[in-house]
């Protein structure tokens, strides 16, 4: 109990310095939860969405096969899809419809796509919230598109898919193999790729590598590839994050080192008196390192509630114009909060720890030098 | 209750933690109502064979990343290094840069 109570006199006397200077302190826990704030804004959208990605992605094509001709991805003819029906333990082989319309008018792409369900709405399409925004459509609306020869064909929105898929639908159109095929000029025979069932799960990487050897001009893509693709891609170790993690860090490293290894006149006056009217020079480091916890903690729970309201309840709209990019056509959708305790876990010891430690050094120092001299100063 | 300064800022990290606590568990129920509408994205996916989500639709290989390939970023003209702000914020598909040429 003892103990206890000498730590809230020492906490109170924390305080009570740190209160002094007021407006000093209030400007380094503003800084300080500003950029722990960045920091667990990025972590969360990063995380979420790597997460999301991994659970809805599960239900993409476990093989996809693309032909390349001249380095570039290029249509598959239908006998294709007899070869590969010919390797042993692929199950099913489809041939996939899909392509990029451009919109001059907007200046938005949209992504056409050929469903089993949309093979005999012909004159119809299905369209995510993203185009119906930008187009300013509604169900039952005509929207005219320029098909390859330069004539416009109008086709009727039949649905609109719901809010929640416009992480995956935003700019998707569904759309009839025959209009499919007229608009793009594409020939009958064949597709943009190819999609596999395998039997076997573990059998993928064999299968991949027999395509590879039987059609030397494709290249397959497994499911495992694409999630992994968005593991790599929200990676906080990886892209332009990392150079704004290190930044922030960088930046923070520097302002607390100066804070914290410099002590000013008035601190090292204060140590000094503190040691004349009888301070160890344990509890003197003491007082300090309160001193360094009262500031990081109090800034990084701050920070760390303000990015959760940002990016969960506020829809991250302070990213919005860094992740638009160029896009007309951006998705509206809300973030199902995954949060990562190790990421939490990692911020508070690159935040409130260095900054503990930085602050005990100086203070160490001056409260090892002899009274009369630092208050002399 | 806060007649030293020492209560008022243990009652004020108290309260804090419980404000974190509040959010983490707010997660908790958010995930959990989530649970239908990401049955509904994986059959969705699944139905419609997507590959990839619509985050960014200003180029095609940022719209769909897993289905790009190594000459994609370069499609301008040769010296184009990147030409869309949201191409500067992914990094290339790992099995590309596992594979060296695709």
């Amino acid at each position: 109990m003892d103990w206890i109570e000498k730590q809230r006199n020492i906490l109170d006397f924390a305080l009570s310095s740190l209160l002094r200077r007021w407006g000093k302190n209030l400007a380094l826990v503003i800084v300080y939860t500003v950029i722990v704030f960045v920091l667990a804004s990025i972590f969360f959208l990063t995380h979420s969405i790597k997460k999301e990605a991994s659970i809805v992605l599960q239900g993409s094509p476990e093989i996809i096969v693309q032909r390349v001709i001249a380095g570039r991805h290029d249509l598959i003819p239908e006998a294709y899809i007899d070869e590969v029906k010919k390797i042993p333990g692929v199950l099913a082989v489809k041939g996939r419809l899909w392509g990029y319309y451009f919109e001059p008018v907007t200046g938005a792409n949209y992504t056409m796509v050929v469903t089993d369900a949309s093979q005999d709405k012909v004159g119809f399409v299905s369209i995510g919230q993203g185009v119906a925004r930008v187009a300013g459509v509604h169900k039952e609306d005509t929207i005219p598109f320029k098909s390859s020869d330069g004539t416009y064909i109008s086709l009727e929105v039949a649905d609109i898919f719901p809010h929640e898929s416009e992480l995956i639908a935003s700019d998707l159109i569904e759309i009839s193999e025959e209009d499919f095929r007229q608009f793009f000029a594409i020939p009958k025979g064949a597709f943009t790729d190819l999609t596999l069932r395998v039997r076997n799960k573990s059998e993928l990487n064999v299968v991949a590598d027999k395509i590879r050897r039987y059609l030397p001009d494709t290249r397959p893509i497994l499911r495992d590839e694409i999630l992994r693709t968005y593991e790599a891609i929200f990676d906080w170790r990886g892209g332009l994050l990392v150079v704004i993690f290190t930044g922030a860090i960088l930046a923070f490293a520097i302002f607390a080192w100066d804070k914290a290894s410099s002590l000013s006149f008035e601190e090292k006056k204060e140590i000094g008196i503190l040691k004349a009217v009888g301070w160890e020079t344990s509890e003197v480091i003491t007082m300090k390192s309160w001193e360094g916890i009262i500031i990081s903690l109090s800034s990084f729970l701050l920070g760390i509630i303000f990015a959760y309201i940002h990016v969960f309840f506020g829809s991250f709209f302070l990213f919005t114009p860094v992740l638009k990019g160029w896009s007309t056509l951006y998705p509206h959708f809300k973030l199902i909060p995954y949060v990562d305790p190790y990421q939490v876990s990692a911020l508070f010891f690159l935040t409130v720890a260095p900054y503990t430690a930085a602050t005990i050094i100086p203070s160490w120092r001056a409260a090892t030098i002899e009274p009369d001299s630092v208050m002399r100063l | 209750m806060f007649n030293r300064k020492s209560d008022t800022f243990l009652w004020y990290v108290a309260a804090n933690v419980l404000v974190v606590s509040l959010l983490f568990t707010h997660a908790l129920f958010e995930r959990k109502k989530a649970l239908p509408h990401l049955l509904n994205g994986i059959k969705m996916v699944h139905d419609y064979q997507l590959t990839d989500l619509s985050l960014f639709t200003d180029a095609r290989y940022t719209r769909h990343p897993s289905m790009a390939d190594l000459n994609t970023a370069f499609q301008d003209h040769p010296l184009s290094l990147e030409h869309f702000p949201s191409g500067s914020l992914i990094i290339p598909p790992p099995h590309l840069i596992k594979n060296g040429l695709d």
